[in-house]
């Protein structure tokens, strides 16, 4: 029996904000949600896709920190920053290719998912994993996600040039064995204006 | 990523168990232990000071009272045959004893009855010859004092007061 893991199958999520509600519950942070429950082709689809924070083995939120406000722990959790340490300069914002950590103006500090540390190290399941009613969040172990699940669960993922290892696992189809995403270098949309955002829902409501 | 990670990454790491961090609880739990360490330490060393303190020294006989005259001064040593002392018999008949060990550097006091002083020839300082307190000279410690019983007939020393 291995240890306990999580897992994002982004296919089985219903969009129902279940785990942003029970996000919101915990004392730390409450009235504010940490997952971020983000909407995929938004015009043509109704699918959702959570996103919790992916705990990388080498967090560049926390490399590029400034203030060494952003610390993982033994058993590899990014915590949040450092109530103390943050600065709010905001670089782990732009640094996380997952689009994880973002800044509250409110608390001039930045907060990011730290997989419910609390609840985790006492060997309990996040807040998120716990109310998912579809299992797109479950925290298990490989063996029964093998078990129950289609597809491979991989934590390896390649962000143009550079490797990412994580601690959470994405479901993605069997024969994939890393996830790939192509880098658009930020020169060429600066030499020629890009095409209006077909899915940009709040563009399309003041065309109306 | 660069392989290799600088020097300052080794105080700033990004991991906890890399980190030198201690909290304020820690702190106090090491102010506090630490405080109450160097206490009782404190109290162990003086009672171990205490309970060994140097025995009396023994009482000796030094010189029957007949054979010391008012104004004269008799050597002899106390309380081992490496210690010497002067003995001091002044004009009114009171006897005082000191070490005849300059508090300076050492020299031998003289008794001189003129001035009723102990002197010390060799920088001339100088000692009241009644408490031993230094009056002229380098010495700025008193002579360390012999109590001078009278048992009967006799002059008997029973110890020292630095």
């Amino acid at each position: 029996m291995s240890e306990l893991a999580f897992f994002i199958d982004y296919s089985r999520c219903i969009g129902c904000q279940a785990c942003v509600q029970a996000c919101e519950e915990c004392d730390t942070h409450r009235g504010r949600s940490l997952i971020h429950l983000e909407t995929i082709e938004r015009r043509d689809s109704v699918q959702t896709a959570p996103q919790v924070c992916m705990h990388c083995e080498d967090p560049i939120c926390a490399q590029v920190c400034p203030a060494d406000a952003i610390k993982q722990t033994a058993e590899g959790v990014v915590q949040s920053s450092l109530k103390p340490r943050c600065i709010g300069c905001s670089n782990c914002v732009l640094a996380c290719p997952f689009g994880v950590p973002k800044y509250d103006a409110d608390v001039d500090q930045m907060m990011k998912c730290d997989m419910c540390y609390d609840r985790t190290s006492t060997g309990r399941r996040p807040m998120c994993a716990t109310v998912c009613p579809s299992g797109a969040l479950a925290f298990t172990t490989i063996e029964e996600i093998m078990r129950t699940r289609q597809g491979r669960a991989v934590n390896d993922w390649q962000f143009g040039d550079q490797q990412v290892r994580t601690k959470v696992f994405v479901l993605v189809p069997t024969e994939a064995t890393r996830v790939n995403l192509s880098v658009i270098p930020l020169s060429s949309l600066r030499r020629s204006r890009p095409a209006p955002d077909p899915y940009d829902v709040a563009a399309l409501l003041e065309a109306d | 990523m660069a392989d290799e990670r600088p020097r300052w990454r080794e105080d700033f790491p990004v991991r906890w168990d890399e980190d030198n961090y201690m909290t304020r609880r820690e702190l106090a739990k090491f102010l506090t232990l630490g405080s109450g360490l160097l206490a009782s330490v404190n109290i162990l060393i003086a009672s171990i000071g205490v309970a060994n303190r140097a025995p009396a020294l023994p009482a000796r006989r030094i010189a029957s009272a007949d054979d010391v005259a008012p104004g004269t001064s008799l050597l002899f040593r106390y309380p081992t045959g490496d210690d010497p002392c002067i003995l001091v018999c002044n004009a009114d008949g009171r006897i005082d004893a000191f070490s005849q060990v300059c508090t300076h550097l050492s020299c031998a006091v003289v008794h001189r009855p003129g001035d009723d002083v102990l002197a010390c020839p060799c920088h001339k300082g100088s000692f009241s010859a009644r408490e031993g307190l230094p009056l002229a000279g380098p010495p700025t410690r008193r002579l360390p004092r012999i109590t001078i019983e009278r048992r009967g007939a006799d002059l008997v020393a029973t110890g020292v007061e630095v």
